[in-house]
């Protein structure tokens, strides 16, 4: 084994992963290091109990981006995003929403509910089609570099700006109402009914310290429409194998392409000769070169950990302890003996084929999210469910099921007590809201597993547990990801980049940042 | 007058659409649910269940039944051993494809073949100097295909056999209590099973499959969902793919087995002395190299078709619902194109047109913009380019794409053993 390359990433996660992918494909030996005895970070699938596969983390396919499924030569390896053919929301008084791929069945079930609603879903979703449209390029490529001076960044500058001349009026005020507004006065503008409000809000505070009253939640509302399964927008897909599946997958393609991917190799820092990065050293000592060494890690970790940031510019320190990540997130997540019932829909299945979404209203949302301003998590908490082993029978054994629950607000610092003592009592409090829409829940569990922020950073390393590896507030996007004047995935350290989630576009399984950053070394490299 | 088949009553009960096409005088449903993407998904990951009763099943018995079918149909059917099937074709004198099915062989002397258009009395004329029966069994035979990766585990908990069946073999087995005929064919190209039973006995076996695959993630599909499959399999579909021969206007409407991708059936063909309807006109184009098209896949060029689309301010349509439409295949991309295309498409092969897609669809496994298609033989090459033409905000354009063997979906299982 040799331990010299051409380039070494840090970290196995989904965006370390495409990252070394696309600097093999371009010809370098690349080489990932894993902490972990398996790869893909905050995106794998591990079994719990056995038969069971839990997505211990994230949980659904939707952000990644179109062109890397292609450029990488996924399909090859085993890409398979699993349709899931339906939402459902459960309304708090017994009736539902039930939403599926039909459009004019789901116009008629909004209009059980509200008449009004039912043109206004299609207004909607037309709106917030256009502002996606506009938003994709600003999504796809690097941000400009606004504070640069060269004719390559005031060149970028003029694309953005063009682009941005280019966008019609109302789609532009859109833009900016979603950019910096909450999601509630968006959702607001279009629906009347508080399920229907309550069913749009609940991608407005994923992973994010906001409720859907905060502005600011417009944005992760907008976010989450990025994403696409098979062309339609917004739409999730579960990929085979869960999350985990995926990682392997790019794994495998990214192993096809040439890289080395050593697990249990944990980086303690990056060696630097000068300005120069010149390799890493390894928990164990070992010393491994390379002129490229590209953190796949948290700007927290990057920035502050795996170099002395002594020997960083004090801004960029400053603003990357600054940095809010604060998570808001926990899983709880279920091996089940049988399917849930909820008693309005007795003796069908076909409602969870896709997410269960527990958040009746953006009242309910915006009231679990006022514990977590205090130091506390929900008493009746927010739940994006799946019953993931409906769509993908693999998940589980014959017959018996696999539910992820993803759980907000549980904030990684508790005020007074700690998620040790308070792991159990949180997931009993995700449990009886589950009991309160599907009465016979709990005899159906054959084992839980919560999974708190703190675990999330125990086990994966992002800082504070939070998901999107910073928080997804517009101080931390695009120009200012992670921080002002390094949104460009490189850093003061020649030879030292980023490519995790806390660089543009963001977080989420979307291998932007991977791609994008992989762009930059090898101009980097070329020039 | 629309008729149902026997296994409807149940399989209506599972179906909350209500839509139907007109399947040879059966209603036959073109989905159960809102999605039928998930049904698909059923069969590409758990298992589906598809009515194909009203195929037409002909019963071909007598001592003369091998050779009869011999000499009729494409494939040597005395290479096909009892517990066997084999899919093939049939041909008019001019070695042009009238239509397709599946033989499947009970014993020396007895043959059932199904196919999706009625043969029986093409057939009979034929059968007049032999001395066998051809008895039409299509209404007393429900078939109910099986189909995706858990098909085998499902299936083999009602009949053990499954479990050792191989790709085209078929034996009698018992399900509920009832014969089948169990069978390792289908029309979706994975792993997959088709049942044969008396139609009395239908909803016993519908009943017993269900339940068994219930663990499984089991569903209908319908017509929709069969669609996607067929073409990811690259499995032709009489009407869209070709017309039958003997049905046909003109030679353009019209195709030679080479030409349908059938090549593999003729083997014995050039060397061997076995005659059957069409022969000779095959060997003279085999020996000639006069075939005109070749059928391959095409994949189009996802950069190009996704840049149109955005330059003309759409979002990138996805769409896993086949064209109901065929579509044209030029040399040249529409901004170089300096032949003329024949006004109405006429003889739907303009100066410079490359060939024509005649099933297309953006394909959920594959994660690209597919098709089956037509090309000029020195086309037939995969990687070989040619461009598309699409119709964008009322205006065509084209895109590139690339040929491909067939299937473009091709997984282990469904050839493989347990």
């Amino acid at each position: 084994m040799t331990n010299t390359y051409d380039a070494i990433v840090v970290g196995g996660g989904h965006n370390g992963l495409t990252h070394a992918a696309y600097l093999a494909k371009a010809g370098l030996r690349t080489l990932v290091l894993e902490q972990r005895h398996l790869v893909g970070g905050a995106a794998i699938t591990e079994e719990v109990v056995p038969g069971f596969s839990f997505t211990t983390f994230s949980y659904a396919l939707s952000l990644l981006r179109p062109e890397i499924i292609h450029e990488l030569d996924l399909v090859r390896h085993g890409f398979m995003p699993l349709m899931m053919p339906s939402s459902f929301h459960p309304t708090g008084d017994g009736d539902y929403l039930l939403l599926g791929d039909d459009h004019g069945q789901n116009t008629t079930e909004i209009r059980r509910h509200s008449r009004h609603d039912a043109d206004a879903y299609d207004r909607y979703h037309h709106d917030l089609d256009r502002v996606v449209q506009a938003v994709q390029p600003l999504f796809d490529n690097p941000p400009p570099d606004v504070f640069g001076k060269d004719p390559e960044d005031q060149a970028d500058v003029k694309w953005l700006l063009d682009h941005l001349g280019g966008v019609e009026r109302t789609v532009m005020h859109d833009v900016v109402r979603l950019l910096t507004g909450s999601a509630s006065d968006w959702l607001e503008d279009y629906f009347e009914h508080p399920a229907v409000q309550g069913f749009h809000a609940s991608s407005s505070i994923i992973g994010s310290k906001v409720g859907p009253m905060s502005p600011g939640s417009g944005l992760v509302l907008l976010f989450h429409k990025m994403g696409q399964h098979d062309g339609h927008l917004g739409s999730w897909a579960f990929h085979k194998g869960g999350n985990g599946g995926f990682t392997q997958v790019l794994a495998r393609a990214a192993e096809a392409f040439g890289t080395e991917i050593r697990l249990g190799a944990r980086v303690s820092s990056v060696l630097t000769d000068g300005d120069r990065a010149t390799g890493v050293v390894l928990d164990d000592g070992t010393e491994l070169r390379a002129p490229v060494v590209v953190s796949a890690l948290d700007p927290r970790r990057t920035f502050l950990d795996l170099v002395d940031p002594r020997t960083l510019p004090a801004d960029l320190v400053d603003n990357v302890e600054r940095m809010r990540f604060r998570g808001v997130s926990a899983k709880v997540n279920f091996a089940l003996d049988a399917l849930p019932v909820f008693p309005a829909l007795p003796d069908t299945v076909d409602h969870y084929g896709g997410f269960l979404n527990i958040g009746p209203t953006i009242e309910y949302v915006e009231r679990a999210f006022d514990a977590a301003k205090y130091g506390w998590y929900s008493e009746r908490p927010f739940i994006d469910a799946a019953i993931q082993s409906v769509v993908d029978p693999d998940m589980a054994p014959p017959g018996k099921h696999v539910m992820s629950c993803f759980v907000q607000y549980a904030p990684y610092d508790l005020r007074g007590s700690d998620w040790e003592t308070e792991r159990e009592p949180f997931g009993d409090k995700a449990q009886a809201v589950l009991e309160s829409h599907f009465p016979g829940f709990g005899d159906l569990v054959l084992h839980r597993e919560v999974v708190t922020p703190v675990d999330i950073e125990a086990t994966t390393g992002l800082t504070e547990g939070n998901i999107f590896a910073g928080e997804f507030l517009a101080p931390q996007m695009y120009f200012f990801r992670p921080a002002p004047g390094w949104s460009q995935y490189r850093t003061p350290i020649q030879g030292y980049y980023q490519c995790g989630s806390g660089t543009h576009p963001g977080g989420c399984v979307i291998g932007s940042p991977g791609k994008l950053a992989s762009q930059r070394v090898l101009r980097d490299l070329r020039s | 007058m629309i008729r149902t088949t026997p296994f409807h009553p149940r399989l209506s009960q599972l179906n909350s659409q209500g839509l139907y096409t007109h399947w040879q005088g059966h209603l036959s449903a073109l989905r159960y649910t809102h999605a039928p993407k998930h049904e698909y998904f059923a069969v590409r990951n758990a298992v589906g269940v598809f009515d194909t009763s009203p195929l037409f099943k002909y019963r071909v018995h007598g001592p003369d039944a091998e050779r009869f079918l011999s000499g009729v149909l494409v494939r040597d059917v005395r290479t096909c051993r009892p517990g066997q099937a084999q899919y093939t074709l049939w041909c008019d004198d001019r070695g042009f494809v009238m239509d397709d099915g599946v033989v499947f062989r009970h014993s020396a002397t007895d043959f059932l073949l199904t196919t999706a258009r009625p043969s029986l009395g093409w057939f009979a004329d034929l059968a007049r100097r032999h001395d066998v029966e051809l008895e039409d069994v299509s209404d007393n035979q429900a078939m109910l295909a099986v189909q995706g990766p858990r098909s085998r585990a499902a299936l083999s908990t009602l009949a053990p056999e499954a479990a050792q069946l191989r790709f085209f073999e078929h034996t009698q087995a018992k399900i509920a209590g009832s014969p089948v005929t169990l069978s390792r064919t289908g029309y979706t190209g994975d792993l997959g099973f088709e049942l044969t039973v008396e139609a009395e006995h239908a909803l016993d076996v519908l009943d017993a499959v269900l339940e068994a695959g219930r663990v499984h993630g089991i569903r209908p599909f319908g017509e929709e969902a069969l669609m996607m499959l067929r073409i990811e399999a690259g499995l032709p579909l009489v009407d869209v793919e070709w017309t039958n021969s003997r049905l046909a206007f003109t030679d353009d409407q019209r195709v030679t087995p080479t030409e349908l991708g059938m090549g593999w059936m003729l083997r014995d063909v050039t060397d061997g002395d076995r005659a059957f309807v069409g022969r000779d006109a095959i060997r003279r184009e085999l020996a000639s190299r006069t075939s005109r098209w070749a059928s391959v896949g095409v994949v189009v060029d996802w950069e190009a078709w996704d840049r149109v689309h955005h330059e003309a301010g759409l979002l990138v349509p996805k769409d896993e619902h086949p064209l109901p439409y065929e579509s044209l295949l030029y040399d040249t991309a529409a901004d170089d194109q300096t032949d003329t295309v024949v006004a109405g498409g006429a003889r739907g092969r303009s100066p410079g047109a490359a060939g024509y897609v005649t099933s297309f669809l953006y394909s959920p496994v594959l994660q690209r913009h597919v098709g089956l298609a037509r090309v000029r033989p020195d086309l037939a090459a995969p990687g070989s380019t040619a461009h598309l033409e699409i119709a964008i905000s009322h205006h065509n354009t084209t895109v590139p794409v690339q040929t491909a063997a067939l299937p473009l979906f091709r997984p282990a299982r469904k050839t493989g053993q347990a």
